[in-house]
């Protein structure tokens, strides 16, 4: 796959579907491999911290330092992969796995009441004390039944997201 | 990127009500406040979907795109008729332009190095005609791109107490709306060439001069402003109040020093037929130069300008809102979409207030679920 050019080949793209396990169309990926240029600015070949955060409605959001953790370095297949969640076709299952691995910084497949704090530190900023970030999510855990050393797996979080709407689903411009 | 931390706190003064136009964050709908569970503490997916959103499509990428124009049908038939049509340009027009463009230097300089040097005491006389030199030279460039220009409204006139602001496509613009009239202009200094016509054709119809990069700059910049306006004998000042090229189909939030002057603020609406060119300036991707030679190598530059009703500061409005009511009145005259965002942030990242504003509205929401 060129990373200077601009012209993907049918094989590159089917092997882009095949990665994201069918989550794009064959159009949507042309058009994320458009976005994924457009934001390569020096043609790296991936596009680095520096020219996701020149996207402004990227860099106003609260998670986007731990999305950028996540984002850094991808190549773009890792890209269509990563975003393949945000697809209407991806399941349930694969969402949650996603959000999972947003917690799960450290990729040990366990989310401890710390990770967990975290993510919660960079929502609400400074508007909450740590002690009210303690508090609240003090409350939480022991409502849901869970002691608060215990660390979640992934079957704990499908267990307490259950079958509820999740809507997480972005739409690809197809121009 | 310099310049990153020192300026972004200056941002938020231009910012009008941002959150009108950013999806909204609450973390489960309008609606009575629920309880609080562990589910809904877990579920980031609204933030996540907005970071997403962003990284797919983002409207302020969007107005900085260049429109390639679309490649015509390769047949056999219309191939060759490109291919004449580039010999056309490139061939014949192009030298002719550029012989027209020489050719206009030259009757400049001859009459403006004399004019600036012999009449040296004779301010009014040296500067009404280096005025009319310099609407001759812009009309020389205009004729050098084949520029076909319709202007709408009547034409402004020159009185104080009052200020133009247009949408900025390309330093083009300048050139179009000064063959027309001498206007006094306020601009980033440029380096090259483009430095020096600065430094030496500009001073005489009046010019501004600003340095994004400066923060104390604006204060300094805003006084200039309002000694200029208020000065009888100077040109109509032309504002860009975007602060930076954008590419004709979008509007980027109009700054809000233009309109907090006291005086009439004259709006002037500029639209080019993308069908000709595509005039667009994207000064990160090309010099000015090479700009320039773009054009010269074109059918023809083609656009629309309309003079616009003179607008005031209504009471009770605010300057910003006074900024987006203008906006709007050239939005809609030229048919471009509205962002709300600064055109700064080309060069510079958003100010943290705005994702302070995100996690207020956040933490209050879950500090008030939690009291219940």
């Amino acid at each position: 796959m060129g990373n200077s050019s601009s012209m993907l080949t049918q094989y590159d793209i089917e092997e882009v579907q095949e990665h994201c396990y069918h989550a794009f169309s064959q159009q949507e990926i042309l058009s994320l491999y458009n976005r994924f240029c457009q934001l390569d600015k020096n043609s790296g070949g991936f596009v680095s911290a520096d020219e996701f955060m020149s996207v402004p409605e990227f860099a106003v959001n609260p998670l986007a330092q731990r999305l950028l953790r996540m984002l850094d370095g991808l190549n773009f297949k890792e890209f269509v992969a990563f975003l393949s969640a945000f697809s209407p076709r991806t399941t349930h299952h694969q969402k949650i796995e996603f959000i999972f691995k947003v917690y799960d910084s450290d990729c040990n497949g366990k989310v401890t009441f710390d990770d967990i704090l975290c993510i919660l530190r960079d929502l609400s900023g400074s508007f909450m004390s740590e002690q009210q970030r303690q508090k609240v999510l003090t409350h939480v855990f022991q409502e849901a039944g869970y002691k608060l050393d215990s660390s979640l797996v992934f079957s704990d979080f499908m267990k307490i997201f259950g079958n509820s709407e999740l809507k997480m689903e972005v739409e690809v411009p197809i121009d | 990127m310099a310049g990153m931390e020192s300026t972004s706190a200056e941002m938020d003064l231009d910012r009008p009500n941002l959150e009108e136009y950013l999806p909204s964050d609450s973390i489960h709908g309008s609606g009575s406040p629920k309880n609080l569970h562990l589910r809904d503490l877990l579920d980031i997916s609204p933030t996540l979907t907005e970071a997403a959103g962003a990284i797919v499509d983002d409207s302020f990428t969007r107005c900085f795109k260049s429109n390639s124009p679309e490649p015509w049908n390769w047949n056999i038939y219309l191939f060759p008729l490109w291919c004449t049509g580039v010999v056309v340009r490139y061939g014949i027009l192009f030298p002719l332009r550029l012989l027209t463009l020489l050719f206009g230097w030259i009757i400049f300089w001859a009459g403006f190095i004399p004019a600036h040097i012999l009449l040296k005491g004779q301010e009014k006389l040296r500067r009404k005609i280096e005025r009319k030199l310099v609407e001759m030279m812009c009309s020389f460039f205009v004729a050098s791109w084949t520029g076909v220009v319709k202007y709408h409204g009547p034409r402004p006139s020159m009185r104080p107490h009052q200020v133009f602001v247009a949408n900025h496509t390309s330093m083009i613009d300048f050139i179009i709306l000064e063959q027309m009239t001498a206007f006094a202009v306020i601009m980033q200094k440029h380096p090259g060439w483009v430095g020096f016509i600065q430094k030496t054709i500009l001073e005489s119809v009046g010019c501004i001069w600003f340095n994004r990069t400066e923060s104390k700059d604006r204060e300094v910049v805003a006084r200039k402003l309002r000694e200029h306006v208020q000065g009888v004998d100077n040109n109509p000042l032309l504002i860009f109040p975007e602060g930076t090229c954008v590419n004709n189909q979008y509007t980027v939030m109009f700054k809000k020093g233009s309109f907090e002057l006291g005086c009439a603020v004259c709006p002037i609406a500029i639209k080019y037929n993308k069908i000709f060119v595509d005039a667009f300036w994207n000064s990160k991707k090309q010099s000015f130069t090479n700009h320039l030679l773009r054009l010269m190598t074109s059918w023809a530059v083609v656009c629309d300008v309309w003079y616009l009703e003179p607008q005031y500061l209504q009471p009770g409005e605010t300057a910003i809102e006074f900024a987006e009511r203008v906006r709007d009145m050239i939005a809609t005259r030229a048919g471009l979409k509205k962002v709300p965002w600064d055109g700064y942030l080309k060069y510079f990242r958003p100010s943290p207030k705005l994702t302070e504003k995100k996690q207020q509205i956040f933490a209050e929401d879950v500090l008030r679920r939690l009291e219940k």
